[in-house]
């Protein structure tokens, strides 16, 4: 079968830093260059985009060099970490920003759907917004009309359709951006996991319309996640970009797990939290400086117990606590922890944590750390430092738990110790 | 979308040709242009008590603020024409190419969210706003002729030409040289703001040196040394031939009608070419 799309040594660069001054001086030193015949000075500098490295160069490659094609009806899952430039590939398929070099070729019409709701206008009522959005991602006025009963179907809206935007909730307003989206009839569909925003049933109706819309009309789509679980399911091709590159493609299962298993290492004994961990801008009075762990072999009714080392930075007065999500290898947040209050006096001091009954059932889990400001009892906690991925740890199967030696992927993530009895009369 | 013999639809490519105009693409987003406008116009004063009558308070009060300051105080004559109708004619031309002029030159900042999520012909927005100016246009044009009927009604003889035929020409160079300035404007404010700080107040002055409050001969009468900057001022000869054709005054000569076809022509052109060069990579650098 011919590709319906095929991308030709894609790179994309992007400067570092400020645009500011020094940009009109590059501007004109790359158009004197360029004048002259010669290639952009600037090209050369790009260097591969790894974040947790400083950058010598001005300029950095957030893509380089990606090559791959799409067959008409197919699903093709893009992931990578954060910063991977699957977002930077996302705009150049959708024609916000063009490539720096290299070209793709798209046999048929793309929509992509970054965001729902794009061109909504709050003081337009709710049909008149449903022609403004289906416009703006490329409908004509006829298509929309012919679905116009659809769409408001769909949105489950209809007695607020002649009402301002303004007056919808957010729900009302993210669901009807949705049901029009859901009607688009594009060859090629480019969707952004911002789609999972929303409730749980909503996530559940959008990844439900693109499995039918793939099965049923053939339509393509090229689909961005965080989610492996979505991904697994809803994809049968999966390209894994890592630092701007191509580093895995082929069937989505083994996109998934080549992805888990080499980009999802967090150390499990100790570590160090750097500015990797870092995505919040905090005041980090206190700063968290590294979790360790003591053990190695955990199971679902075992206690665990880390160590949390933290740094007073300034003189504060005020009571912390420790909380954490624990969150799944896909993403998914499992539980939380607080801790009571605690005062910290001296300038270095280590925190003992320990989540006594966890009931997690056996797979891997990493977790979330922060340090907030306030305590359970007022009910407001505000963050001062947080770690992302702090530290990661294995739930193993226990010979003692016979039970979970097949502890099977759909049966969930929690343990419940329960207890039967059989009642019998006497 | 241009088709070639293997069947593809387009291609995603640096490359830049120096005008990528897809008329075809527009054509398939006219009902975008058609709703963009109408967005325009019924948002604007949702929530407004005088909803559209703020289209005639804006232009009825400068044409007395400058008949009370040009006019009462500093005596500029304006001839045989009563000077609230002379300053009306000239404001009412002016405001559609300023309108034009500073809509178009924040189309790319103001812009950014919703061409940051989704592809569109970009030229659309500018065109939407050229044509949602022309309405307003149309609505002001007819407080002029409520004007323009009262002076007759007063008994004083006001009277349009043969070059009212050139109307529609006059809208067009209007909107061209709009359009073509505010594209450039565009395309640069989205790496230096500097320019969007400078846009509103050199139109309020750019308005001085057009001829607007004022006859073009006064100037050439009593500073002779700075007319050239109004008579090399292409917006000069807009503002007079408009007032020309309508008022049968001032001056008007072919040549200087072509000088000004050109320059609207020439600053369209070089305006669709910097807004290309823009469109495509923008989104980095707003």
């Amino acid at each position: 079968m011919k590709s319906i799309l095929i991308a030709e040594n894609i790179s994309k660069q992007y400067r570092l830093g400020v645009i500011g001054t020094g940009n009109i001086r590059h501007d004109l030193k790359r158009w004197w260059y360029l004048k002259r015949g010669k290639e952009d000075p600037f090209i050369k500098i790009g260097e591969k985009n790894r974040q947790d490295t400083k950058a010598s160069g001005d300029y950095v490659w957030a893509l380089k060099d990606i090559n791959f094609e799409v067959k008409p009806g197919e699903i093709l899952g893009i992931i990578g970490k954060n910063g991977a430039g699957k977002s930077t590939l996302l705009k150049i398929l959708s024609r916000i920003t063009a490539p720096t070099t290299g070209s793709i070729e798209v046999r048929g019409r793309i929509s992509s759907l970054l965001e729902v709701g794009t061109g909504f206008h709050r003081e337009l009522t709710g049909r008149e917004n449903i022609f403004m959005n289906g416009a703006v991602l490329g409908m004509t006025k006829r298509e929309i009309k012919t679905k116009l009963d659809e769409i408001i179907d769909f949105s489950g809206c209809e007695r607020y359709i002649d009402t301002p935007v303004k007056r919808y909730s957010s729900g009302m307003t993210v669901r009807l951006g949705f049901a029009v989206a859901a009607h688009l009839e594009p060859d090629i569909l480019v969707v952004d996991e911002v789609l999972a925003v929303g409730d749980a049933e909503f996530q559940k109706k959008a990844i439900g319309k693109m499995n039918t819309l793939s099965s049923d009309s053939g339509r393509t789509i090229l689909f961005v996640s965080h989610n492996m679980d979505a991904v697994k399911s809803l994809c049968q091709r999966g390209l894994v970009l890592h630092n701007g590159e191509v580093d895995f493609a082929g069937e989505a299962r083994e996109s998934v797990d080549h992805y888990l298993s080499n980009y999802r290492r967090i150390p499990q004994i100790q570590n160090k939290i750097n500015e990797s961990h870092r995505r919040h801008k905090n005041s980090r009075a206190l700063e968290l400086l590294s979790i360790s762990s003591s053990h190695n072999d955990l199971h679902t009714r075992s206690r665990m117990c880390f160590d949390v080392l933290i740094r007073k930075n300034k003189n504060i007065t005020f009571p912390v606590c420790l909380t954490g999500t624990i969150m799944n290898f896909s993403d998914m947040e499992i539980g939380s922890f607080f801790s009571e209050e605690i005062y910290v006096h001296q300038e270095e001091s280590t925190i003992n944590l320990t989540i006594a009954d966890h009931n997690l059932a056996p797979g891997s889990y990493y977790i979330n750390l922060t340090i907030s400001k306030g305590s359970l009892k007022n009910a407001h906690l505000s963050e001062v430092d947080h770690a992302f991925e702090a530290i990661s740890f294995e739930i193993e199967m226990k010979e003692r738990n016979e039970y979970f030696v097949n502890w099977k992927k759909n049966w969930g993530q929690i343990y419940f110790p329960s207890e039967v009895k059989l009642k019998t009369d006497i | 979308m241009t088709e070639n013999e293997e069947g593809w639809l387009y291609e995603i490519s640096p490359k830049r040709k120096i005008i990528d105009l897809n008329f075809k693409e527009i054509w398939r987003y006219r009902d975008l242009l058609i709703l963009f406008v109408k967005r325009n116009i019924v948002t604007v004063y949702k929530q407004t008590i005088l909803g559209p009558l703020w289209y005639f308070i804006q232009p009825l009060f400068t044409a007395i603020t400058f008949t009370l300051v040009f006019n009462n105080i500093a005596k500029v004559p304006t001839g045989e024409i009563p000077p609230f109708l002379f300053n009306l004619t000239g404001i009412t031309a002016w405001n559609y190419f300023s309108q034009c002029l500073t809509g178009t030159s924040n189309t790319f900042k103001s812009n950014a969210a919703i061409f940051g999520k989704v592809y569109f012909p970009r030229v659309i927005m500018p065109l939407s706003n050229v044509i949602t100016n022309l309405f307003k246009f149309g609505i002001q044009l007819g407080v002029l002729l409520i004007a323009y009927l009262y002076v007759l009604y007063t008994g004083i003889k006001v009277t349009p030409n043969t070059n009212l035929l050139l109307f529609p020409i006059y809208i067009l160079m209007m909107a061209t040289m709009g359009l073509g300035l505010g594209m450039i404007i565009s395309a640069f404010t989205t790496k230096y703001r500097d320019l969007s700080v400078l846009v509103g107040f050199a139109t309020s002055l750019l308005l001085y040196i057009s001829a607007v409050p004022y006859p073009l001969a006064e100037v050439q009468k009593e500073m002779p040394e700075y007319a050239w900057i109004v008579q090399y001022n292409p917006l000069t000869h807009i503002i007079e031939g408009f007032r020309y054709m309508l008022l049968d005054t001032g001056i008007f000569s072919w040549n200087s009608f072509f000088y000004t076809l050109a320059i609207s022509f020439g600053l369209f052109f070089i305006g669709l070419v910097f807004f290309n060069r823009t469109e495509k990579n923008f989104i980095d650098t707003v």
